[in-house]
């Protein structure tokens, strides 16, 4: 690594021998003060939606776990470095009061914020003066608009954007040569902005979508209870009569009726999207890199598999962890300018150091590509260069993007 | 007649003398749930043995007679009887064993516990746990220093080599390197640590008195792309000069001066380079490549690849006598 990195590292040891030298001297009393560095979990309780398969548990903290977690790994770190992780919890119900939250964090000297929030409240949330100089990190709203137009300096992204998502199975697809596809999309606003990043992905890789279909209906009950016939009768009218395609890809981030698609389709072709073969940043079939050791850390100590917004949260506050570490600070100013300095580099049991962007502070990742009980695949795929990294292959590329941070 | 059976004699002693002295390799395969038996000589798979769950780390007793496996999803330590090749005995190791190092003396195995943030300590005399020790997050590499009285452990997420007493059996030093720690290997004189950081891309070289980095080895290889050099196994020649670096999916093996710390060649080997381990003449050295499912054979002297060898399926930990 660099000179910088290096030295700055040296400068560490040196402290921590100074520590040793002195630890029986006067400089004992300062020294063994913990550095204390609060996160907060803020979440607004908005009601989501159930998982469309009964036989899928319920997760009632998903991102607080991985928040929970990721606490616990900076601890055990810390306890050699003298170095305390404080989770503050902070719960506004629906529509809440966000300017308040703001005010008690920033009175309380609170400004590592860890957001589980939607887009909107999340930029509502960013621009209060009371967050003005705060790092919060988006581990929820994939929203691409977050990542270009509506971009904030205070705002870092540890959820991949749609776009991002999109890629990695718009890449998977070019590389099996499956160019045609059938867009089904639901009514939901996510489920649109789904589609478009897919129509976007389309463009880049000259795939071609051979009908749009959207699905009208709303959400029923998840229980199916001899209504096994009626779903299968409403997938094939959506999908019958289609011009020749290789996939069918769906965009129902709802959960409203994907995972009723694959074999109720009327022509034998395999579903991608948020259904059947998934984009996600992690999932429970993940075991590459060492992930073994955090989906066996996470499933003792919470009893359920680590969902994609735990481990954005789990990414979040690991990167505050590395940052405290290597600067030895809790001010957020400073750790916000080295976890987006060049040294920075964030281990997430995905095979290669992760980094951020620069022009729109988010988080450079691999993507996987799933199906319900098996990882399929990982993306970037090979040939998708990149001059910067092959990372920067997914999602809004600095060209592309109208955000500008750097 | 009498002659016939003296001459026959004369043969199987030949034969058994040439069997000893003909150099084994034993590799563990992670996925393959086996070790495979490799003669050197031959250059090729004898024997493959089916062991327990997921075996990872592997070592020999000083007696050559044993072969101690980490079966990582049984949560045991297995022992092989290389006469055998039969297990023998299982050990209690703590959850999840992922690498463990002998004791110079041979009494205890120090072994890192890759889920509970422990490693724990095995009395091979008593065939008991003896203690635990609490120490990072996912405790990967495992060191003992060449008069037993450091132990070394580094953590994989905590990305530090802990620097713990053997007597008092507690942590006496911690050095924060760079990103995911994987493996420990002192210098034959016991003055320097050598540390390999898989994601940082480094291998931090330690100053075992002072504990502090003396210098950061940096590894570029032309073709490849930065972050794919990533640094696990390292072996260092017993004389103390050559130092060898496994780097990953980069597929290639580092091999750097000691004395200068300068990097004089990369040796392509197979697909995802980890471990690695020496003839007990140090003439050669043997990689595993886990994604290629082989080992390459590498002559030292030379820095020459010999050969690749097909085990069985993502092959992890070698050990040879």
């Amino acid at each position: 690594m660099s000179q910088g990195r290096s030295a700055r590292i040296l400068g560490i040891l040196a402290a921590g021998v100074a520590a040793l030298t002195f630890a029986f001297g006067q400089a004992a009393v300062a020294q063994s003060t913990p550095l204390h560095v609060p996160i907060v979990y803020l979440k607004e309780t908005i009601e989501e939606p159930l998982p469309l398969s009964l036989v899928e548990p319920v997760a009632t903290d998903k991102g607080l776990a991985g928040v929970k977690l990721a606490i616990g790994d900076n601890n055990t770190t810390g306890k050699f470095l003298k170095q305390e992780f404080e989770l503050v919890e902070k719960t506004i119900p629906a529509g809440g009061d966000l300017k308040a939250a703001a005010a008690e964090m920033s009175a309380a000297g609170q400004k590592l914020v860890i957001a589980d929030l939607t887009g909107p409240r999340l930029t509502e949330f960013a621009d209060l003066p009371d967050m003005k100089d705060a790092v919060i990190f988006n581990i929820r709203a994939e929203d691409d608009g977050l990542r270009a137009a509506d971009c904030r300096a205070n705002i870092l992204h540890t959820i991949p954007s749609r776009a991002m998502k999109a890629d990695a199975l718009g890449q998977w697809l070019a590389s099996k040569q499956w160019m045609r596809w059938v867009l089904v999309y639901g009514v939901n606003d996510g489920d649109r902005a789904f589609a478009d990043a897919i129509r976007r992905t389309a463009k880049r890789y000259r795939a071609e979508i051979v009908e749009e279909r959207a699905y009208e209906w709303k959400a029923g009950s998840r229980r199916t209870d001899t209504g096994e016939q009626q779903v299968r009768d409403q997938m094939t009218q959506l999908t019958q009569r289609l011009p020749d395609h290789d996939v069918v890809i769906v965009a129902d981030e709802s959960e409203v009726f994907g995972d009723y698609l694959p074999y109720r389709n009327w022509d034998p072709r395999p579903v991608v999207g948020t259904s059947g073969l998934v984009p996600t940043s992690w999932h429970r079939s993940q075991e590459q890199w060492g992930g073994t050791q955090l989906q066996r850390r996470f499933m003792r100590d919470f009893n359920r598999w680590m969902l994609e917004r735990d481990y954005a949260a789990w990414e979040a506050v690991r990167s505050i962890g590395e940052a405290v570490t290597r600067t030895t600070s809790a001010d957020a100013p400073t750790l916000h300018e080295y976890i987006m300095s060049d040294t920075f580099e964030l281990a997430a049991f995905k095979g290669k150091p992760l980094t951020y962007r620069k022009w729109d502070q988010q988080l450079r990742q691999p993507i996987l590509l799933a199906t319900p009980l098996m990882l399929v695949s990982v993306s970037p795929q090979e040939g998708f260069l990149h001059e910067r990294t092959p990372l920067d292959s997914l999602g809004y590329d600095e060209p592309d993007s109208t955000c500008r941070l750097n | 007649m009498h002659r016939l059976m003296a001459l026959s004699t004369l043969l199987a002693c030949t034969a058994l003398a040439s069997a000893a002295m003909a150099n084994t390799a034993y590799v563990s395969n992670e996925k393959g749930n086996t070790i495979s038996v490799i003669d050197l000589d031959k250059m090729e798979t004898v024997a493959t043995v089916p062991v327990g769950e997921r075996p990872r780390g592997i070592t020999l007793s000083h007696d050559n007679k044993l072969l101690y496996i980490c079966t990582s999803d049984a949560d045991h330590i297995e022992v092989l009887d290389l006469e055998t090749l039969q297990v023998v005995n299982s050990l209690p190791s703590g959850p999840d064993p992922e690498l463990f190092v002998l004791s110079r003396d041979g009494s205890h195995l120090y072994i890192a516990n890759e889920d509970n943030n422990f490693v724990t300590v095995l009395d091979l005399q008593q065939g008991i746990v003896s203690a635990e020790i609490p120490v990072g997050v996912e405790p990967e590499g495992m060191a003992v220093s060449p008069d037993d009285k450091i132990l070394i452990n580094t953590s994989e997420t905590t990305n530090m080599a802990h620097f713990i007493d053997t007597t008092t059996l507690e942590i006496v030093d911690n050095v924060l390197v760079d990103s995911r720690p994987r493996y420990a290997e002192f210098t034959p004189d016991g003055k320097q640590l050598w540390v390999s950081a898989e994601i940082g891309g480094t291998v931090s070289v330690i100053d075992v008195a002072t504990r502090k980095i003396l210098h950061k080895i940096e590894f570029a290889v032309q073709g490849v792309r930065a972050d794919t050099i990533q640094p696990v196994g390292v072996r260092i020649t017993p004389d103390g000069k050559t130092a060898f670096v496994a780097l990953g999916p980069a597929n290639r093996v580092a091999v750097v001066d000691v004395a200068s710390y300068e990097v004089q060649d990369y040796l392509l080997v197979g697909q995802r380079v980890w471990q690695m381990d020496f003839t007990p003449d140090a003439k050669l050295l043997v990689s595993t490549n886990g994604e290629s499912n082989d080992v390459s054979v590498i002559n030292v002297v030379e820095r020459k690849v010999l050969k690749s060898i097909a085990v069985g399926e993502l092959p992890w930990g070698v050990a040879i006598r």
